[in-house]
């Protein structure tokens, strides 16, 4: 099999996400980068896809030079190739994501041969555009399903599950097929240190591409306003058990 | 000219999310100045033309055809764009649930059009809209500017109180039959699987909720019990599913489970921005944690200043003293 996944660089905050001084950007300047959580789990599934039943896994991002920091990630637990699409700004829109995305995968294919499987993530962690992978999908002509927790490869289709409240959903895909993963999916596993070591030399084929904008334009970032509310201690030990049954009591969830 | 909203129903119910939409179509479409439609697709969707109608629907579109037995993504976007030609739409939403946002994501790819999801506010004077739209799972709000022919935007879930029109609209029943190709079945769902009828952790009136400082996934089980106590189910944080502790099922978070019980009792979790996105529509919380100074702790209603691994089996044996 030959399965790609698209993953996205995304700031990793902790209590709070500050804003730069012009309201256009998370402001980073001290933060770690991660891999969006969905595509980490994305990269998971096609290493283990690729381990059971033979085949390669590309990583590829569209993202500042630094995202080459995921993509050798991607490699220390697992990925074969990895490929970056280099941008100038913070960030792109869906749109033009998609297109350069499309672009550089029909690339691929046209000189390595087509990819059975691409693996996008459900959404991005931060932008959460809820759409490139349906775009880049559309694009090559080819099925896809969101929301994707279960894949089983069978022989020219995949078995996919779709979480709902309380149960899923079944969808058979004829492939080559695009599936959009949701974390749960897998557990991730954590780069070992002969992992680190190797993808210090996995190939990286950096791919430039010139879209144009699309029609959504960001203007400013900026926190929602919250109710800030007064915090009742009630103690600060086991004896304040009396205390808490006495609030459960009070919000009748004792019955 | 006309608005068209995209209304998810099961077998004739509609889904709140729907009604949620259609509140929000319907102030948009006034504010637009075109008329707010609706669409159902696939079988049963009869049932729903009555409240839609009292939801503000002028017009129902009941869309059908042999390859929508049951959801498919592509052939419901295809449905869409067919019915936005047939019909002169040049604005679509949905409630930005996952079908929603999906289905809207196709249809944009279709028009080639921008697809704003997750709207909280839409200014649609002007050919340039103005809104502001959800990033991070609703940690951060941002203020974007839509240039396109169609409009399509999501709003996000949980932002409208859904509401009944102040008159019902004529809600006239407009068949539709979309010209699909039968390879769109490619992508319609084949079987659903039920797991549990019980309550689930977004439906669950109590959640015990345990982070990092719970230590291991034995050390839950004074929570299980805690929770078994209040008719609830117990929820973590990430760090609890990374180190495999749980059951991904369980995490509250801006990629877990949003939940809204009537009490969240969250014990050993700092607070972390996409944990508490999941977190914040719980009525009220209570921590349990060392530290004061956590996220969790000064946006709670109540804490309790101490080690969970004591505080925990206190609560759960006064519950059983006062019970007796
Ligand atoms: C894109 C992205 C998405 C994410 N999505 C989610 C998500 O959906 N859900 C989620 O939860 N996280 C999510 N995270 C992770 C999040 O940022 C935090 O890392 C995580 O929530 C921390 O979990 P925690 O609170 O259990 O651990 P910590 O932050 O380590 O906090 C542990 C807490 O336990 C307290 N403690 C320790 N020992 C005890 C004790 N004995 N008694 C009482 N208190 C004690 C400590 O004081 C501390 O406050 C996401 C992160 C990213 C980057």
């Amino acid at each position: 099999m030959r399965i790609l996944v698209c993953v996205k660089r995304v700031p990793a905050p902790g209590a709070k996400i500050n804003i730069t001084a012009d309201g256009r950007a998370v402001d980073t300047a001290h933060l770690g980068f991660t891999t969006s959580p969905h595509e980490e789990c994305a990269v998971e599934e096609a290493v283990q896809i690729a381990e059971a039943h033979g085949g390669e896994v590309t990583v590829l991002t569209l993202g500042p030079a630094e995202a080459e920091e995921q993509l050798r990630y991607a490699a220390s637990v697992g990925a074969h190739s990895l490929v970056l699409v280099p941008i100038e700004e913070v960030d792109w829109d869906p749109q033009r994501t998609a297109a350069a995305l499309t672009a550089t995968i029909s690339g691929i294919e046209a000189a390595e041969g087509a990819f059975d499987l691409l693996l996008f993530g459900n959404e991005s962690a931060d932008a959460g555009g809820f759409q490139v992978g349906v775009r880049v999908a559309h694009a090559l002509g080819r099925p896809i399903v969101n929301g994707i927790k279960g894949i089983d490869v069978g022989d020219g289709s995949v078995t996919a599950r779709r979480e709902i409240d309380g149960g899923f959903e079944v969808y058979e895909v004829p492939t080559p097929a695009v599936l959009g993963v949701k974390e749960g999916i897998n557990l991730p596993r954590y780069p070992t240190m002969k992992g680190r070591l190797a993808s210090k030399k996995a190939a990286l084929v950096t791919i430039e591409q010139s879209t144009e904008a699309g029609g959504q334009l960001r203007e400013r970032l900026h926190r929602p306003v919250e109710q800030v509310s007064e915090t009742v201690i009630l103690g600060e030990g086991p004896e304040a058990a009396a205390a808490v049954v006495d609030v459960l009591e009070e919000l009748g969830v004792l019955a | 000219m006309t608005m068209l909203v995209l209304c998810d129903h099961d077998r004739g119910t509609l889904a709140d999310a729907s009604l949620e939409a259609l509140t929000f179509g319907r102030d948009l479409a006034a504010a637009a100045g075109v008329s707010c439609e609706a669409v159902v697709i696939g079988k049963g969707a009869e049932g729903a033309v009555g409240q839609l109608a009292a939801y503000g629907a002028a017009v129902v579109h009941l869309a059908s055809h042999d390859v929508l037995t049951d959801f498919g993504p592509e052939a419901w976007g295809e449905t869409l764009a067919q019915l936005v030609a047939s019909c002169g739409a040049s604005v679509v939403t949905a409630c930005g649930t996952d079908r929603g946002n999906e289905v809207l994501a196709q249809l944009a790819a279709r028009l080639d059009e921008p697809f704003v999801a997750n709207c909280r506010e839409v200014d649609p004077s002007g050919d340039t809209w103005s809104l502001t739209r959800v990033q991070w799972g609703g940690s951060l709000l941002e203020d974007a500017t839509l240039t396109a022919d169609h409009k399509i935007v999501s709003v996000a879930h949980h932002v409208v109180e859904a509401a009944p029109a102040s008159e019902p609209a004529a809600g006239t029943v407009a068949a539709f039959s979309p010209d699909l190709d039968a390879s769109l079945a490619r992508t319609v769902v084949t079987d659903r699987v039920v797991l549990s009828r019980g309550i689930t952790l977004s439906t669950a009136p109590v959640v015990v909720g345990g982070g990092r400082g719970v230590g291991s996934a034995e050390a839950f089980a004074p929570l299980e019990e805690l929770a078994a106590e209040l008719g609830g189910v117990v929820g973590c944080s990430r760090a609890v599913t990374n180190n495999g502790w749980r059951p991904h099922s369980d995490q509250v978070g801006q990629t877990g489970t949003r939940i809204a019980p009537q009490v969240y009792i969250a014990s050993g979790i700092s607070g972390a921005i996409q944990h508490w996105v999941g977190a914040m529509a719980s009525k009220h919380i209570l921590a349990i944690n060392t530290d004061r100074e956590a996220n969790i702790v000064t946006r709670a209603d109540w804490a309790v200043i101490a080690d969970l691994h004591k505080v925990i089996p206190a609560i759960t044996e006064e519950i059983r003293r006062r019970r007796g």
